[in-house]
């Protein structure tokens, strides 16, 4: 009841009256930078994907024609389905990991705080700098077998997997242990109490009550997973490159969001109308995802 | 009681080993950014001998290597990373108050736009993005921050939005009666309580901005700025040419300042990323 009351008279409440006359200082900066930085490349972008265009001026309507060529570009294609697959594999492994790091650090350890620190550090280095030292470590691996992580592309997708381990798990174990530590502590006692064993413990017990953790972490993990540029681009950059018979060059180990980069800044000018359309696809993949995420977190919240 | 004992000794010895193998890659980085470049391909993991060790030579052909000194792109990506966040922070806790206190058809609209924004890749709008940016000359360090404000003003709103929507609005009306114009009531009474906020908010646009590749490539002036993400990308995109100590070198200092942000903000930033996560 205080609530609503509260609400009817903020409704035109006194602040409301004197600050909308100050608009110009506290709406107007944030919303011509938004307009600028987001509104209108969004729009633009829209608009640009129904055209042919090499600059944004000589653009010409022409419908649907760049997403037909996107869907039958098999580069495209090809990384799509190596993005899909790169991101269910890391979903899997960094969640299962993440998770297992966080439930024994939030056991009585000496030095946990030491080894959360120590998981949590990679995270703070970018992307570009992350993949040269990986390069750098795998070559010196592979080296010794006389190959390179840019001569298969088995190598390059488990070295990216290898890295992106490395620099999520510790992100992921802190959203987990925010979870594990919110876990009641006498529902803990209750199932020692009656009798139950760790594993009974951690799978009737602390697993469902960190679900939306785990749901947070996997939408996360996966749609990093769909975005990952800078990681890509540093370690393989898309090499090994293989010749299809019809003379189309597939870069094996290029994600959707470098194949988009790619088509926009690569040598054929003229392809711009179908990058702006991929990005576009792109981008309705990209939201389904936080979309379907949304909607599932919803429905839990609901049902509890 | 004695067997847990022993599972915690046996589990602080195995995550000390854990940890160990988890700084290997930055202590590798450590190793070569003392070796001479023939010897980082081939011995990339032994400790530099009286052959192979270069000294503090790699440093100083590192900080002006590609012609483009390290100190200037440090600078550059040094000086973005906080008048963005500086920008960000205050422009947009201004906008989520005013969205939630005056909260007309209109707010609802920018807010929810913002709540889009925060779905959409970065590729969907890096071309028409950075012709926007190139057209309103926003390709410089001092107007880059309005392209982040612009494009990262999304989560931040979001953030602050859900915050102020928790503080009562009786006090800032109290202050109103006391005289206060929005501008006083903002800075005295509202932005102190946002603090906590604040620290997350900037923790988030930090990170993000200070190691960002893309947008700083396409939107600045590629001859005459570059940050640290942009220099070692160029460095290594000329394929085998590039000194591998010296680069070596380069990625250590550009990693130094991060770690010793990190030890000392730690608790900041974990907070930070956990309240970031939940809320994205």
């Amino acid at each position: 009841m205080g609530n609503k009351k509260r609400k009817v008279l903020s409704g035109d409440s006194l602040i409301q009256k004197s600050l909308r006359k100050w608009f110009p200082l506290f709406l107007l900066p944030m919303l011509l930078s938004f307009i600028i930085g987001f509104v209108y490349p969004f729009l633009r972008g829209i608009y640009l994907s129904f055209c042919t265009f090499r600059t944004t001026s000589d653009a010409k309507l022409t419908g649907f024609g760049n997403y037909a060529k996107a869907l039958n570009d098999p580069t495209f294609m090809h990384a799509f389905w190596y993005t899909a697959l790169f991101a269910v594999v890391s979903v899997v492994l960094i969640n299962l990991f993440a998770f297992a790091v966080a439930y024994a650090l939030t056991q009585k350890i000496k030095g946990r705080n030491l080894f959360r620190t120590v998981f949590f550090m990679p995270n703070l280095i970018g992307g570009i700098v992350l993949g040269y030292i990986w390069s750098m470590i795998f070559d010196g691996i592979l080296s010794s077998m006389n190959t390179s992580i840019l001569l298969e592309t088995k190598y390059g997708f488990w070295g990216l997997i290898i890295l992106m381990l490395w620099q999520q798990i510790g992100y992921m174990m802190i959203i987990y242990i925010a979870g594990l530590q919110a876990v009641p502590d006498d529902m803990l006692e209750a199932a020692k109490i009656d009798g139950a064993n760790r594993w009974q413990t951690l799978f009737h017990v602390t697993i469902p009550n960190v679900m939306p953790s785990i749901t947070i972490c996997m939408f996360l993990t996966l749609s990093n997973g769909f975005k990952l540029f800078d990681q890509n681009l540093a370690l393989t950059g898309g090499q090994p490159f293989i010749q299809n018979a019809d003379g189309t060059v597939v870069k094996t180990t290029e994600m959707l969001a470098l194949n988009i980069y790619n088509t926009f800044y690569g040598a054929n000018v003229s392809a711009r109308g179908t990058a702006q359309a991929k990005a576009v696809l792109f981008f309705i993949l990209v939201a389904a995802i936080s979309l379907i995420q949304l909607q599932y977190t919803h429905k839990r919240e609901v049902q509890q | 009681m004695r067997n847990e004992k022993r599972l915690s000794t046996f589990m602080t010895v195995l995550f000390t080993v854990i940890c160990v193998i988890y700084v290997l890659p930055i202590l590798t980085v450590v190793l070569n950014s003392f070796k001479l470049n023939t010897f980082v391909k081939t011995e990339t993991f032994a400790f530099p001998t009286a052959q192979s060790y270069a000294g503090f030579k790699n440093f100083e052909t590192g900080i002006t290597l590609g012609n483009y000194p390290f100190f200037k792109a440090a600078f550059y990506s040094l000086s973005i990373t906080l008048t963005s966040t500086l920008l960000i922070l205050v422009c947009t806790s201004m906008a989520a108050w005013y969205i939630n206190r005056v909260n007309s058809r209109f707010c609802k609209a920018v807010y929810y736009t913002c709540v889009f924004s925060m779905v959409v890749p970065f590729q969907m709008v890096m071309f028409t993005l950075s012709k926007t940016a190139d057209e309103l000359s926003l390709n410089t360090p001092w107007t880059i921050p309005i392209v982040y404000l612009g494009f990262g003003a999304g989560l931040a709103v979001f953030m602050f939005t859900g915050f102020v929507k928790t503080i009562p609005i009786e006090i800032e009306e109290a202050a109103y009666i006391d005289g206060c114009n929005p501008l006083q009531t903002y800075f005295r009474v509202v932005f102190p309580m946002l603090k906590p906020t604040m620290i997350s908010v900037g923790v988030l646009e930090i990170m993000w901005v200070w190691n960002d590749y893309l947008l700083p490539y396409l939107v600045l002036d590629r001859k005459k700025y570059m940050t640290i993400p942009i220099l070692i990308q160029f460095l290594k995109g000329s394929y085998g040419t590039v000194d591998l100590g010296a680069t070596m070198a380069l990625i250590l200092l550009s990693i130094i300042p991060v770690i010793v942000f990190y030890l000392f903000c730690q608790k900041y930033i974990i907070k930070g990323v956990a309240a970031g996560a939940v809320k994205g």
